[in-house]
């Protein structure tokens, strides 16, 4: 098993040397050329449409988990989300566990592990391909996700390892491995091993790669063009300085200035809301006219949904498992209240921030429909047409711009942050798969941390395209096997659940605030 | 109750604290020390899984560090004496503390902190002494 990481990865990470044998073509273009080939094979299994449709079999899994969890729980989603809160702000926090991760800190270290740049770029991708249509699924994906999302963080703080020395460990490699043995089912080691080799590849893709690329591509928006593997470097230096150098006060830093970006991200795409106030009825409109006729875009309605999904899914992980690493730090005696308030990270994630960038790209007109018709026109790559013929992140910026002139330095500075921030989490949730497949120790995990680095090299300097398909890919790898794994545990979380209820009902889970 | 400092100044609200007890007679004086922390404080994923074993480094280090010397002071000089160490913010569980203990009187020193932060927001015993459910001294 070792050996196949092995070689999965050197294959990856010496791809660029490999092309730099050939001649006249810049770096940048031989690491695309490299890349794209060299992943090309694992992104069309992930995204192999059901046969007969053009619909990916992959969404389509996604959106059935999270119904099943939905209406097993009895849409849980909706029931709980008072007490999520309730749990945040610690009103039920045992004031002797002080000092201790609480529910609001598992919640924003997981935030900032998943607000991002699939908030800022994911949607404008989205809304680029899928029209504003792709907003609607974009929302029900979210709502429906936070059902996954708790079942996956629930069994994530059940099934830690809590070590002798007060650290612990938790994901989905641990619930795995130790709920299947306890449910008396084989498979959960080799579960836990295809994670683990998924997470690491996700890590590096959508925690890494894709972070890069963007945020090469905003920095570069407002400088001028220079190569991709500048950006990379200058990056790669800095996050290594943090993983493996230890310089947390990098880190800390990061982990403050990114709430508050994502609040000023939030209350600059009110404002240009309010400021648009009467277009807001025809941006729903759009919305919703798009979520069932498509309007125009590339697929039809099955476009938007397609999009939508697949954007929500990248952004908020619900299913993935990367979550319930994050989570499983939470001191609690009740893991299904770990699973409570991590509902809120998609509801947080998707339904409100991911829904006020594709307000506003809507709002700002940079989508160029046919007046006739009132549908969108298409490129030749089958993406909405933008004023300026631009796309991802940069969308989103001319979007914002509407509003502010002076928005795209903020998002550059926003995206760099997050882009930063959701690199370090990343890095984390594969050391953790990394140390489950090899064991712990000082020189295994430089390994990794080094593998890391060169891939936010290879991120930066490789187009769009291949790197957001393969960091599509093996974050919807991981949630392959993660779904798997919790459909077989989900009756140990409803079991948990209606415990929990029953004991909150009588009383005998107190309320330490009123 | 005697909220302890920590720095130079634990000194000063101590020595006014036994001054009091003598003049009382008999009491029990509970020395408490509060670890600054919040709940609502961001960190990475990997401080929050070293958390329990930072927390319980840090109780150790206040008890034999500021607690534990002295509550040996006192009861060298023959006090009835209790140690509590506890993590949050300083003028709430100073307070919190006090009334779960069932003090009558809670000392504590005028502040030793210091910046900007403190004056425009006030310092622990400046909110302490607005909020306080019994009666405190602040020491100078």
């Amino acid at each position: 098993m070792k050996a196949m990481i092995w070689a999965l990865l050197s294959g990856l990470a010496l791809a660029p040397s490999v092309a730099s044998a050939q001649e006249g073509q810049s770096v940048d273009e031989m690491v695309n050329q490299a890349f794209a080939a060299a992943t090309g094979p694992f992104v069309s299994l992930i995204f192999a449409p059901i046969p007969g449709t053009s619909f990916p079999w992959i969404v389509m899994w996604l959106v059935i988990a999270a119904s099943v969890f939905t209406l097993y729980f009895g849409f849980i989603q909706f029931r709980a989300f008072k007490h999520a809160i309730q749990l945040v702000k610690g009103d039920y926090s045992d004031p002797n566990d002080a000092g201790e991760v609480s529910h609001f800190q598992a919640l924003a270290t997981a935030l900032s592990g998943t607000v991002g740049l699939g908030n800022i770029a994911g949607v404008a991708v989205a809304v680029g391909i899928g029209g504003p249509g792709a907003t609607f699924w974009m929302v029900f994906a979210g709502l429906l996700g936070m059902a996954s999302k708790f079942t996956e963080c629930t069994l994530g703080v059940k099934y830690r390892n809590e070590y002798a020395d007060g650290t612990v460990s938790g994901g989905p490699m641990y619930y795995m491995s130790k709920g299947f043995a306890e449910r008396g089912l084989p498979g959960g080691k080799f579960l836990a091993i295809l994670f683990s080799i998924f997470c690491i590849l996700g890590a590096l893709g959508g925690g890494n790669m894709f972070q890069a690329n963007q945020a090469h591509q905003q920095i570069s928006s407002i400088t001028g063009a220079y190569p991709g593997w500048i950006t990379g470097i200058v990056f790669a230096v800095v996050v290594f300085a943090v993983i493996v150098g230890g310089i947390k006060s990098i880190a800390r830093v990061t982990e403050k200035v990114v709430p508050f970006m994502g609040i000023l991200y939030v209350l600059a795409a009110l404002v240009i809301l309010i400021v648009n106030i009467e277009h807001i009825g025809w941006a729903f409109g759009q919305i919703f006219e798009g979520a069932f006729t498509g309007l125009g875009v590339a697929g039809g309605f099955v476009g938007a949904l397609i999009q939508g999904f697949k954007r929500a899914a990248f952004s908020n992980e619900a299913g993935v498992g990367s979550a319930a690493i994050a989570h499983s730090a939470v001191r609690t005696k009740e893991p299904i209240t770990e699973g409570f308030v991590s509902l809120l990270e998609p509801f947080i994630d998707t339904v409100v921030i991911c829904t006020m960038t594709a307000l506003v790209i809507t709002i700002s007109g940079q989508l160029i429909a046919d007046a006739n018709t009132g549908n969108y026109l298409l490129n030749e790559g089958g993406m909405i047409q933008t004023v300026g013929n631009v796309s991802g992140v940069s969308l989103t910026s001319a979007a914002f711009a509407t509003g502010f002139s002076w928005f795209p330095y903020v998002l550059a500075i926003a995206v760099v942050l997050f882009a930063f921030s959701t690199m370090i989490s990343w890095s984390y949730y594969g050391l953790k798969a990394w140390t489950y497949l090899v064991g712990e120790g000082k020189s295994k995990e430089l390994v990794f941390k080094v593998i890391f680095c060169v891939f936010v090299v290879i991120g930066a300097a490789a187009n769009l395209g291949p790197v957001i398909d393969f960091s599509d890919a093996a974050i919807f790898a991981m949630a392959v096997v993660n779904i798997t794994a919790l459909y077989f545990l989900m009756p140990i979380v409803k079991r948990e659940l209606g415990s929990y209820l029953s004991r909150l009902s009588t009383g005998e889970i107190k309320k330490f605030k009123n | 109750m005697v909220g302890l400092d920590g720095g130079g100044s634990g000194v000063r609200e101590l020595t006014h604290a036994k001054k009091l007890a003598k003049l009382i007679g008999e009491c029990e004086l509970v020395l408490v020390y509060v670890i600054e922390w919040s709940p609502y404080s961001f960190q990475t994923a990997e401080e929050n899984d070293q958390r329990h074993k930072r927390r319980e480094e840090e109780i150790h280090a206040a008890v034999d560090r500021i607690v534990n010397p002295a509550v040996a002071e006192c009861e060298k000089e023959g006090f009835k004496v209790r140690g509590i160490v506890k993590h949050g913010d300083v003028a709430d569980m100073l307070d919190k503390t006090a009334v779960a203990e069932g003090a009558d009187h809670i000392i504590v020193a005028r502040s030793s902190e210091g910046g900007f932060v403190n004056r425009l927001f006030g310092t622990s015993t400046a909110t302490l002494v607005m909020h306080a459910s019994v009666p405190v001294t602040v020491v100078g």
